[in-house]
C-alpha cells in the first residue's frame, strides 16, 4: 500500500478494501517513525488529518467521491491552510496560523477531498536549492542521509521519496519542483505560468512562481494536476481557459514525436555520468518512435544572471510586507517604528533571504533600475524568444534537470553563487513561463538522475503523455529509497 | 562593479534590515560574488528588445467595484503581534 499509485489507492478506497482513515493512519504512523531522521515535515496534525479522512470516508460511502477523495497528500509549507501553522520555512512565520486557505488547498480539500497529512519543510521563502536555508533545519535525502534533497520543495520531495506521503504539492520559481524531484527520484511538473492559482501561496517572485504536483509517476502527477488548475478571480495573473483532463492523452503513442536537444544543455558543465543517463533516456525515446533534432537556446547562459536580478527584485517587493505589524514575528525590543522594522526583519529573516532582498533593493534603486532590472527583463524576452524559435523544430525539449546528483549537506552552503548554478538548466523555463517536468531516468552511484522535459505553452497534457510512455517502458520511477 | 561597505549598509537600510559591521563585511563579499555573476548580462546588446514583465502578455483584469469578501477582521487581526480596539499597534510616530 505504501508504494501504491494514486490510481491503485483510488480503486482500493472505492472498493472499500481500505478506508481513508486507515490509509491516512498508515502514512501518519510512518511520518511519526521516520520524520525525526528526515525532517521532511515541519507540521503534522493527526487530529486535523483524520477529521478530513473521516469526511472523505463519508463521501466515499455516499457515492459522491471524486477520483482522489480520501487519498493522503503532503503540502509544501508555502500554501496557507486555514487553521494550520504556515511557516514558509521562516522564523518570520514560525507561529503564523493561517486564517484562510490558498486556492490550491481549497480545491484539494473542499473539492477533491484529498487528506492533508501535514506541511513540508522548505528553503526559507522558497529561496534555495538544497533545503538548507530553512529555519527548521535541513531535510535529508532519503537516498543518502548525508546529502541534500534539493530545494526549495525539498521536504515535499523527501516525504514522497521516503513514502511518508503518496504525493505532494510543490512550487517552482527557478526549479524548485524539478530539481528536488530529480535529486529524490520523483516525477514533478511545473505548469505553464498562470495555470495554477497563486492565491494564498506565499509570494517569492510573482512573475515566476507556479505550483505543481510531485509524485512517483506522471500518471499520479496528471491526477493531481487535475485537482489544482483552474481560473481564479483572486489571482490577477490566473488564466481563464477551458479546463482540461490531464490524464486524457497519457496513453498516446509517441510515434513521430520530435525531441529537441538544445546544444547548450549537452555541452560543458554537466556531470558526465548524469549526461550518460540522460542520453540513455533519449535513446529509449527513439525506441518508442521519437526522433531527435538539435536545437539552440543561444541566450540560455544568461538565464541565471537575469533570474538573479528579476527574482530578488520581485522578492524585495513581496517581502516588504513582513514588517512586524499585521502578522508574523515582531522583535521584542525597539525604541521607535523604524527600529521595529529593522530589528524585526534582521531577526526574522535568514541570511539567504536577506541577501536576496538586498540584491532586489539595489537593482530597483534610483540610478540602477535601467542597468539591472530593465536589462534583465529584456534578456528575459530573448530567452523566451529562443524557446519560440526552438519549438518551430520540435514538440518537446529534453536535457538534464540538474548538472549533478544530490550533493552533500554543507557542500555549497557557504557559496551562494555555486548554489545558484545548480539551477542552470531549470531557470530559463520559469523566465519563459513554459511548463517543465523532471522524470527519473537512472542512477549514478546509487543517486537518482532526472531527465528534464520542456513543453510549449499549455502542453502539460503532452508532457505527461511523453513522461508516462517512458515510464511504461522503464522502471526507474519504481525504485524506492530504503529508509527503514 | 564592486559594492563598497558603505553601499552595503545603505542597501540594508533601504531594505529595512538592521546590519552589524561584521555582517556587512560578510554580506559585501557575498553580494559582490553575486553581482559578478550578474555582470555577464551587462555586455549583451538589447537595444530594441521589449522588456518582458510576465510570461503571458495579458492585461490586468478589471472587476466590478463591489464588495466580494466578508468581514473577517477578527480572524485576520488574531495573527497580529499587537492590536487594540480593532487597530494594529505600532510605536508612536507623531509626538
Amino acid at each position: 500500500m505504501i508504494n501504491a499509485s494514486l490510481k491503485q489507492l483510488s480503486q482500493a478506497l472505492a472498493a472499500k478494501q481500505i478506508s481513508s482513515v486507515e490509509l491516512s493512519t498508515l502514512f501518519l504512523d510512518r511520518i511519526e517513525r521516520l520524520n525525526p531522521t528526515l525532517n521532511a515535515f515541519v507540521t503534522v496534525d493527526r487530529e486535523k488529518s483524520l477529521k478530513m479522512a473521516i469526511a472523505a470516508d463519508v463521501r466515499i460511502a455516499a457515492g459522491t467521491a471524486g477520483p482522489l477523495t480520501g487519498i493522503p497528500i503532503a503540502q509544501k509549507d508555502i500554501f496557507c491552510a486555514e487553521g494550520w501553522t504556515t511557516t514558509c520555512g521562516s522564523k518570520m512565520l514560525a507561529n503564523f496560523v493561517s486564517p484562510y486557505d490558498a486556492t490550491v488547498i481549497h480545491k484539494m480539500h473542499a473539492e477533491a477531498g484529498l487528506v492533508s497529512l501535514g506541511k513540508t519543510n522548505m528553503d526559507e521563502f522558497a529561496m534555495g536549492s538544497s533545503n538548507e536555508t530553512s529555519f527548521f533545519g535541513p531535510v535529508r535525502n532519503p537516498w543518502d542521509s548525508s546529502r541534500v534533497p534539493g530545494g526549495s520543495s525539498g521536504g515535499s520531495a523527501a516525504a514522497v521519496a521516503a513514502r511518508l506521503a503518496p504525493a505532494a504539492t510543490g512550487t517552482d520559481t527557478g526549479g524548485s519542483i524539478r530539481q528536488p524531484a530529480a535529486l529524490c527520484n520523483l516525477t514533478g511538473l511545473k505548469p505553464t505560468y498562470g495555470v495554477v492559482s497563486r492565491y494564498g501561496m506565499i509570494a517569492f517572485a510573482s512573475s515566476l512562481d507556479q505550483a505543481g504536483p510531485m509524485a512517483a509517476s506522471a500518471e499520479d502527477c496528471a491526477l493531481l494536476l487535475n485537482t489544482m488548475v483552474g481560473f481564479d478571480e483572486r489571482d490577477s495573473t490566473s488564466l481563464d481557459r477551458p479546463v482540461e483532463d490531464y490524464t486524457r492523452d497519457l496513453e498516446k503513442p509517441l510515434n513521430g514525436l520530435r525531441i529537441g536537444l538544445p546544444k547548450e544543455f549537452f555541452g560543458e558543465g554537466c556531470d558526465a555520468e548524469v549526461m550518460a543517463a540522460v542520453r540513455a533516456a533519449i535513446a529509449e525515446y527513439e525506441k518508442l518512435g521519437a526522433t531527435t533534432v538539435e536545437v539552440s537556446l543561444p541566450n540560455s547562459h544568461l538565464s541565471v544572471p537575469a533570474y538573479y536580478v528579476i527574482a530578488p527584485a520581485e522578492a524585495s517587493s513581496n517581502l516588504s510586507r513582513f514588517d512586524g505589524v499585521r502578522y508574523g514575528y515582531r522583535a521584542p525590543e525597539y525604541d521607535n517604528l523604524e527600529q521595529m522594522y529593522e530589528k524585526t526583519r534582521a531577526q526574522g529573516f535568514g541570511a539567504e533571504v536577506k541577501r536576496r532582498i538586498m540584491i532586489g533593493a539595489y537593482v530597483l534603486s534610483h540610478g540602477y533600475y535601467d542597468a539591472y532590472y530593465l536589462q534583465a527583463q529584456r534578456i528575459r524576452r530573448l530567452i523566451a524568444d529562443d524557446f519560440v524559435e526552438a519549438f518551430k523544430h520540435c514538440d518537446v525539449i529534453m536535457g538534464p534537470t540538474s548538472p549533478s546528483t544530490a550533493f552533500k549537506l554543507g557542500e555549497k552552503a557557504a557559496d551562494p553563487v555555486q548554489m545558484y548554478l545548480s539551477d542552470i538548466y531549470t531557470i530559463a523555463v520559469n523566465l519563459a513561463g513554459l511548463p517543465g517536468m523532471s522524470v527519473p531516468c537512472g542512477f549514478v552511484d546509487g543517486l537518482p538522475v532526472g531527465l528534464q522535459l520542456i513543453g510549449n505553452y499549455f502542453a502539460e497534457g503532452q508532457l505527461l503523455n511523453v513522461a508516462h510512455r517512458y515510464q511504461q517502458a522503464t522502471d526507474w520511477h519504481q525504485r524506492w529509497a530504503v529508509v527503514e | 562593479m564592486s559594492l563598497t561597505l558603505e553601499q552595503v549598509k545603505r542597501i540594508a537600510h533601504l531594505a529595512r534590515i538592521e546590519i552589524s559591521d561584521a555582517e556587512a563585511l560578510t554580506t559585501q563579499g557575498h553580494l559582490n560574488g553575486i553581482f559578478q555573476l550578474i555582470e555577464e548580462m551587462q555586455a549583451v546588446d538589447t537595444s530594441g528588445v521589449e522588456p518582458m514583465a510576465h510570461a503571458q502578455d495579458v492585461s490586468q483584469r478589471l472587476r466590478a467595484d463591489a464588495v466580494t469578501e466578508g468581514d473577517r477582521r477578527a480572524a485576520y487581526q488574531a495573527v497580529a503581534p499587537e492590536t487594540e480596539a480593532g487597530l494594529y499597534l505600532v510605536p508612536k510616530v507623531i509626538e
